[in-house]
């Protein structure tokens, strides 16, 4: 662990694959902007790799004011014990007070392995941060300007605030698509600063002998509108009615889990908190109870309708829009109504 | 050639059964009421550490962490075919964060012969998915994460099949290393009806005296001791006795255990109250839905 540095700056992990940046470290831009401007300090990027020096400039228009470069051929596959290695080196020398990391399978896997060898405290899949005070009751002391961790636990029935005062850095993974991307700027300008680290093989314990990256096939978090199906869709062939009024509208199909589990649907299409979270201007669910872990993926959405045909489901407790009935006579009806007027 | 698997387990809460049964008044959970179970992707880490034993042979010992009531799961991971169970149970546990964990964790596994650590991916009630890398680290072996399928063994390099979010790896590793593994991975095995009937009697300590105080509940300590050394003595012949130990036994050093040894703290808790908004209802007819889609339409949230 470091020293409680009240003048460390706010980190980003840049989380890259193959010289491309990922959404998540963007989305973290905007939000550690917030963070360092509250605190007075400065926002730092953390970017490894091998003929990545392209990406920096990227991070500083996003919100960084320093990007901390580490350019080496050992980096340019990640590996969890490589770049644990090299982000416990730069922490200790530059000592930040708050890193944060997206929860990916990348961010969620090296995020725990960099705490335990920092023996420092670290909050996962967080859907906020912010910065506040901590009392301890018993004792009377106070903190302030500590970095307020707030998650989800508890399958999504509570939220915790998770705080950590005296072993530093104070470290979160945050969920992929909560944080709203800022956008670029162009005026901004930052710093480059160049390190060094030495790994040896043992540094490297896994071959990648096969690597497959599909591109998402579908983009729920840019859809305007989205059209989801739940388990109370019945079947892989009612799911259709769901396709068909989301091509009808332009929008994206979503899925709860246990749709998917159900085999009506495959899982690039969750919509939750182990999903994607969305915020569409217009959000139908369709055959969705509306359990929490739903919940927590798509009520910012502005406007939601619910087709139900059990009028006490969850969901109608937060929808704005109730239909009580069966969604294979609702959704027909409604196409029939957008292809008449559009 | 044979592998030795240690599985890390956890009892945790049924998180997907809450219902208005489980809440309180003041809409908090009642933890207490929710069924314990086996955490569902251990399920999937024990089950993987199974197939590795029917295929190279070798052991598989099942630790849990937890109440003296979590050793539930290490019954059903005996059921299923591990040779050996270990319950770390101790006061000075409680309040333990994943760092807290995964530090008393890695004094327990260290006492053990092991070649691959399994975990599940992550665990119900707090979804974190830190334990399994925490450990890895204090262990000072590799890790991977996410694992989807075994490719093989060869010798001393294990190849496994990793997700990435979206796509995959296939990726080769010495051992020892620690594998936390998906839901996705495997179909757990039921409970093998020949080791049910080997262990179903299986007891901790804890246990053996309580069923000692139970058998015999006016007798002294010197008589009850004696009726543990017996029931003890009966266990072991089928080795149904589950090694219990306390932080002493895995010579864990008290600074980095429960709250001293938990950096994080929780600041606050709320509970998620489902509060009601405005909610128009539309009848699943012709002309309200019309009436609703037109209104969509003119306020633009249809293009």
């Amino acid at each position: 662990m470091i020293k409680v540095n009240r003048n460390g700056e706010v980190w980003v992990f840049a989380e890259q694959h193959a010289g491309k940046l990922e959404d998540t470290p963007l989305e973290l831009m905007g939000r550690a902007r917030t963070l360092a401007d509250t605190l007075g300090v400065q926002v730092g990027a953390v970017l490894l790799g091998h003929n990545i020096d392209g990406l920096a400039q990227k991070l500083i228009l996003f919100g960084a004011d320093k990007i901390y470069l580490v350019n080496q051929e050992e980096l340019k596959d990640y590996q969890t014990t490589s770049y644990t290695k090299t982000l416990c080196e730069l922490i200790e020398k530059h000592e930040p007070q708050i890193v944060i990391y997206g929860a990916t399978v990348t961010g969620r896997d090296l995020a725990p392995r960099i705490a335990s060898a920092m023996k420092a405290g670290l909050t996962a899949d967080c859907t906020d941060l912010r910065i506040g005070e901590h009392k301890i009751n018993k004792t009377g002391e106070r903190h302030e300007n500590l970095l307020l961790q707030i998650r989800p636990a508890f399958g999504g029935n509570i939220i915790a605030t998770i705080i950590n005062y005296d072993r530093w850095p104070q470290m979160a993974t945050v969920r992929e698509g909560v944080m709203v991307m800022p956008l670029a700027d162009t005026s901004r300008v930052g710093e480059i600063v160049h390190e060094k680290v030495t790994l040896t093989a043992e540094d490297l314990p896994l071959e990648i002998l096969e690597e497959l990256k599909t591109e998402r096939k579908v983009n729920l978090k840019a859809a305007n509108i989205i059209v989801a199906g739940g388990a109370g869709v019945g079947s892989r062939d009612n799911f259709q009615n769901i396709w068909d009024l989301a091509n009808c509208l332009g929008g994206a199909v979503g899925a709860t889990r246990a749709a998917i589990d159900l085999g009506y649907i495959d899982n690039d299409h969750q919509i939750g908190q182990t999903g994607t979270t969305v915020r569409p201007k217009l959000y139908i669910a369709a055959g969705i109870s509306g359990a929490i872990q739903h919940q927590a993926g798509m009520d910012e959405s502005q406007k939601i309708i619910a087709i139900n045909t059990d009028p006490e489901a969850p969901i109608f407790g937060y929808a704005h829009y109730k239909i009580v009935g069966d969604l294979n006579t609702v959704i027909p009806l409604m196409i029939k109504a957008i292809r008449e007027k559009v | 050639m044979p592998y030795n698997c240690v599985v890390l387990v956890k009892q945790v809460p049924d998180t997907k059964q809450i219902s208005g049964k489980v809440m309180k008044d003041d809409g908090t959970v009642n933890r207490a009421a929710l069924p314990a179970i086996f955490n569902p992707e251990d399920l999937n880490a024990l089950e993987l550490a199974l197939q590795i034993k029917d295929k190279f042979g070798g052991t598989v010992t099942a630790v849990t962490m937890g109440l003296p009531t979590a050793a539930n799961v290490l019954r059903q991971s005996l059921f299923r075919g591990a040779d050996d169970a270990v319950l770390i149970t101790d006061r000075r546990c409680a309040a333990s964060d994943t760092l807290a964990t995964s530090y008393i964790l890695s004094c327990a596994v260290k006492k053990l012969d092991y070649d691959i650590v399994l975990c599940g991916r992550q665990a119900i009630d707090g979804d974190t998915a830190q334990v399994g890398p925490q450990l890895a680290e204090k262990l000072g072996i590799p890790q991977i994460s996410y694992v989807e399928t075994l490719k093989d063994i060869e010798d001393t390099e294990l190849t496994v099949r990793r997700s990435i979010g979206n796509g995959h790896q296939v990726v080769r590793c010495k051992l020892p290393v620690l594998l936390t593994v998906l839901d996705t991975a495997n179909e757990p095995r039921v409970n093998a009806a020949k080791q049910m009937m080997k262990h179903k009697k299986a007891l901790t300590p804890i246990e053996i005296q309580q069923k000692a105080k139970f058998e015999l509940p006016e007798a002294d300590d010197a008589a009850l001791g004696a009726k543990a050394e017996e029931i003890t003595e009966t266990l072991t012949k089928t080795d149904s006795v589950i090694k219990q130990w306390n932080l002493d036994d895995i010579e864990a050093d008290l600074t980095w255990c429960g709250v001293s040894g938990s950096p994080t703290k929780v600041n606050r808790i709320q509970s998620v109250v489902l509060a009601a908004k405005e909610i128009r209802d539309v009848a699943p007819t012709e002309k309200d839905i019309t009436d609703l889609i037109h209104e969509m339409i003119e306020d633009n949230t249809i293009a």
